[in-house]
């Protein structure tokens, strides 16, 4: 039937994103043939929108940083269901990782003896994210991009995979397409890295780009992988919320981190009303010790804006809520407030935020240096992903590896800002590492026509089915009801709900098609994209349902608080043998027992 | 809600025209919206890119009434809603579909340029030490999101099609940034004389007024690259060090 463009190689990998580059430059170093695929350009994947900043404890602007303080901090962020090697080695090697990129060419700010600058995030103790302005996701794309063309990576632009191919229990390919042209690319290769980022498009205010529809989640669950934490979504406590058209688009935390505060239409700072025992010790209990440390004062303590993501977002839901809101449903960000505090601030941020005075001004017409920002939460990272072992980055699929934001483990319940950056480039660095090692080791596998043949015709399903019912629509009720019943505060009624309101969905999705012919055609890609959003969807409404306590980005209205049964265990969804999707506790991992006595130490 | 009327290019390769579409406005829209809403209700099929909508990426280049811009970052309320508004592709690349073009040439051209090469490290740990103005001087280059709306609008490259002869205006501001970052220790000169064309750009600036990270192009990039050219060209000391097969 459909004929092939086919290529070979000794890597594949799935996306250019920070973590994709990053495996395919490791992968290609160690002397195998890489091809790296991604359904943008090259330079437009997602990790080109991050702004604050990368975590590693360099301690270049607090002495008293150090691995060990990392750790324990994203520990403590994720509440203790990460898996605690992962946030080791994430610890550790980030710093390395961070200089490996100066030499590559990043060029971060710096701090006054020359060396690189680092800033303040939410839960982190010391100052620890270098970063350049508000742009750091473009410094690193680009320099790994560059970098990456030089070393003979094969780069394959909008080119979308549709299915993972196996032989045996192992993987051996994957079949795409070609977006601009249409037609089908089958690659043959002995190692497969996931990096295909997150899952934000299944909801209706989300931060992220058409891309973010969860297909590396789905193509790893129908590949027979496990996935672990999908529960864990997280929602980042500032978007934009005005004019309609923005609604969801980011506001760094890096404004909260230079000193902008939070308030809602009464004018008070309603994050000193609600903060959590777990973090009292470290947060400071007036305004003007809050101001000191985002100048750099070390006695001081951190702003309860400063708190961690999820905390935040649910307490500028309550403010909403209670009507506290502001006139287009979020609350104040304020940062020109500094001016009361700098001689020269709005120079100041304008050179600290540039691409928020941008942002603003553009699609607001806001002065954020004169005005606050209106905000509210946006559906912004995915926690859970792929499951993976630690050290190499391999599924529970043989030869298939993933990195990135696809993969679950290190953040926990909930990630702290500036920790994906740097997740992607130490764990991208390992999966690219240990792929090219599986493919040396086990050589080529074999590619089954008969069932190449079988996707192919699946993926051209919705031009049989013509285009009587239109795949835009069913995106946006699935995306509205998400965000509805899934969203930010659940309850058991309405995942049930969602469960079965997806099940409709599911057998929909069947029905929906497109018209016109294969070239760059976006109703045909929504049609097969909404396959993979319905999977994800499903399995974040599985696993909420079943996760019955508050942890994290995981906040239930029926069982508000934190439980210690449920904090021994993750969640891991995966296909079972008749195809339903399952949903099984597994216990956490155990810190080892110098790591543990690292988190007793930084309590 | 308001309507406007917009006039988007439809078409491929082989050829294509204007065609008219209807659309809702309402406040603080942008003209990637209207596309959206197009394409979701009326033209499931019209092919446009777009990622970050916030003006980030350079994805979502086209030609808005005959002006080459980023769809996501312009508003409705500057422009004038009482005449039809044209939408249409980029005209320096070949076509592929409706809004979309085959800028693949940006990607190969850029292969081309010598790539970075630091000098050792300051520091015994391997790292660098750097003053924070010379990571803000070639700031500016670095915040470049490729968008090509620059290479869209050279002349050099739209009307006489010197792709072969000329990087262009974006790739330029790509040599700036790597001739000019503290670290560097490549030189670059014959290239941009050579190979790259830096002579072709006769300083219209063209490219400098459509930037939409604000980035002086000319002033700041292509003229002190020119400026390079000609002082190790044409100075006779550089000249004859040349001669001996000596380098920067
Ligand atoms: C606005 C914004 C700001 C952020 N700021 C920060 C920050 O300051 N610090 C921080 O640490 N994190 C930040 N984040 C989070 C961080 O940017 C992302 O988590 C991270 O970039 C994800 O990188 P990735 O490499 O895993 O995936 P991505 O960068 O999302 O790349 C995914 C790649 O996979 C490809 N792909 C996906 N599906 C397929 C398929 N089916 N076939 C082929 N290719 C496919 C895509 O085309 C793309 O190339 C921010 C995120 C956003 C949205
Ligand atoms: S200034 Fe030079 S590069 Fe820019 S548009 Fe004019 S000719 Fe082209
Ligand atoms: S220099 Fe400006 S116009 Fe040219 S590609 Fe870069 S951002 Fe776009
Ligand atoms: S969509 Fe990213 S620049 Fe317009």
């Amino acid at each position: 039937m459909s004929d092939y463009q086919s290529f070979e190689c000794d890597v594949l990998v799935i996306g250019a994103g920070g973590a994709g580059l990053r495996a395919a430059i490791e992968a290609s170093a160690g002397g195998v043939r890489v091809i790296c695929l991604s359904k943008s350009l090259l330079g437009k994947a997602h990790t080109v929108m991050a702004e604050g900043g990368v975590a590693a404890a360099m301690a270049n602007v607090d002495e008293r940083d150090s691995w060990k303080v990392h750790f324990a901090d994203t520990m403590r962020g994720g509440q203790y269901v990460n898996n605690p090697r992962m946030a080791e080695l994430h610890a550790r090697e980030s710093p390395a990782r961070v200089l490996e990129l100066e030499k590559w060419g990043a060029l971060f700010d710096r701090t006054k003896d020359g060396r690189i600058l680092q800033r303040n995030f939410g839960g982190h103790a010391y100052p620890r994210l270098a970063h350049v302005g508000d742009r750091t996701g473009l410094e690193m794309i680009r320099t790994l991009q560059d970098h990456g063309v030089h070393q003979g990576i094969d780069f394959h632009m909008e080119t979308t995979v549709v299915t993972l191919l196996k032989d045996g229990e192992r993987v051996c390919g994957a079949l795409a397409y070609d977006r601009d042209r249409g037609y089908f690319k089958l690659y043959r290769a002995n190692a497969v890295v996931l990096a295909t980022g997150g899952i934000g498009r299944s909801f209706q205010v989300t931060s992220n780009s058409w891309e973010g529809t969860g297909d590396g989640h789905a193509l790893a669950y129908h590949a027979g992988a496990d996935l672990l934490d999908m529960e864990f979504v997280q929602f980042h406590p500032t978007g934009m919320v005005w004019p309609p058209s923005v609604r969801g688009i980011l506001v760094t935390e890096g404004v909260r981190g230079e000193g902008g505060v939070l308030r809602n239409n009464q004018g008070r700072r309603f994050m000193f009303d609600d903060i959590p025992e777990l973090y009292r010790n470290q947060t400071a209990d007036n305004e003007e010790e809050g101001w000191r440390y985002t100048q750099g004062d070390k006695s001081a303590r951190r702003p309860p804006e400063l708190l961690t993501r999820d905390h935040v977002a649910r307490c500028i839901n309550r403010e909403v809520k209670a009507g506290r809101g502001s006139p287009h449903g979020g609350v104040y960000l304020d940062i020109a407030w500094i001016k009361q505090k700098l001689p020269n601030a709005a120079e100041h941020i304008r050179k600290k935020l540039p691409s928020m005075y941008h942002q603003f001004k553009h699609l607001a017409d806001l002065d954020i240096t004169k005005e606050p920002m209106e905000v509210g939460p946006t559906t912004h990272y995915m926690m859970g992903g792929v499951r993976v072992d630690a050290d190499t980055q391999m599924s529970s699929v043989p030869g298939l590896f993933a990195a990135g934001e696809v993969a679950a483990g290190l953040h926990g319940a909930n990630r702290l800002g500036g920790n994906s950056l740097s997740d992607l480039i130490v764990f991208g660095k390992r999966a690219g590492e240990y792929a090219a090692r599986f493919a040396r080791e086990h050589g080529a596998a074999k590619l089954d026509a008969a069932k190449v043949d079988a996707a192919a015709k699946a993926a051209l399903a919705p031009f049989e089915r013509g285009p009587a019912h239109n795949p835009f629509t069913l995106q946006h009720e699935l995306q509205e009801m998400m965000q509805r019943l899934v969203g930010i505060v659940r309850q058991q009624e309405e995942m049930e709900q969602a469960i079965e309101e997806l099940q409709h969905m599911k057998r929909r999705v069947q029905q929906v098609g497109c018209a016109g012919h294969r070239q760059y055609n976006p109703a045909w890609h929504t049609c097969l994209d909404l396959e993979h959003m319905l999977t994800v969807s499903e399995a974040i409404a599985r696993a909420a349902a079943e996760r019955k306590e508050s942890r994290g980005a995981h906040f239930r209205e029926d069982y508000p608080e934190k439980s210690k049964e449920w904090g021994r265990y993750n969640l891991v969804v995966r296909k079972a043998a008749d195809g339903s999707m399952a949903v099984e506790r597994v216990p956490v991992i155990e810190p080892s027992a110098e790591l543990k006595q690292v988190i007793e130490e930084n309590r | 809600m308001a309507t406007a009327t917009f006039q988007v290019w439809r078409g491929d390769e082989a050829g294509g025209s204007l065609r008219e579409y209807k659309a809702e406005v309402g406040e603080g829209m942008v003209v990637l919206d209207v596309i959206h809403q197009i394409q979701a209700t009326q033209a499931p099929d019209m092919a446009v890119r777009w990622n970050c909508k916030a003006g980030k990426c350079g994805s979502c280049s086209a030609e808005i009434n005959g002006r080459p811009r980023l769809m996501c970052m312009t508003r409705l309320s500057t422009l004038d809603l009482t005449q039809p508004v044209t939408v249409e592709p980029m005209q320096a690349f070949p076509k592929v579909k409706d809004l979309v073009t085959d800028v693949s040439w940006n990607f190969r051209v850029k292969r081309q340029i010598k790539p970075f090469r630091p000098r050792t490290p300051d520091a015994p740990d391997g790292t660098w030490r750097i003053d924070q103005k010379d990571v803000e001087r070639v700031q500016e280059f670095r915040k470049c999101i490729e968008c090509f709306l620059c290479q869209d609008v050279c002349h050099v490259l739209r009307e006489h099609h010197k792709h072969d002869q000329f990087i262009g205006p974006r790739f330029l501001v790509y040599a700036a940034a790597l001739e000019m970052h503290p670290l560097d220790t490549e030189n670059r000169v014959e290239e941009l004389r050579k190979a790259h064309g830096v002579g072709f750009c006769n300083i219209t600036k063209c490219c400098t007024a459509v930037c939409p990270e604000e980035i002086k192009i000319t002033d700041n990039a292509i003229i002190p690259l020119k400026e390079r050219v000609v002082d190790e060209y044409y100075d006779p000391i550089k000249m004859f060090f040349r001669f001996l097969g000596g380098r920067k």
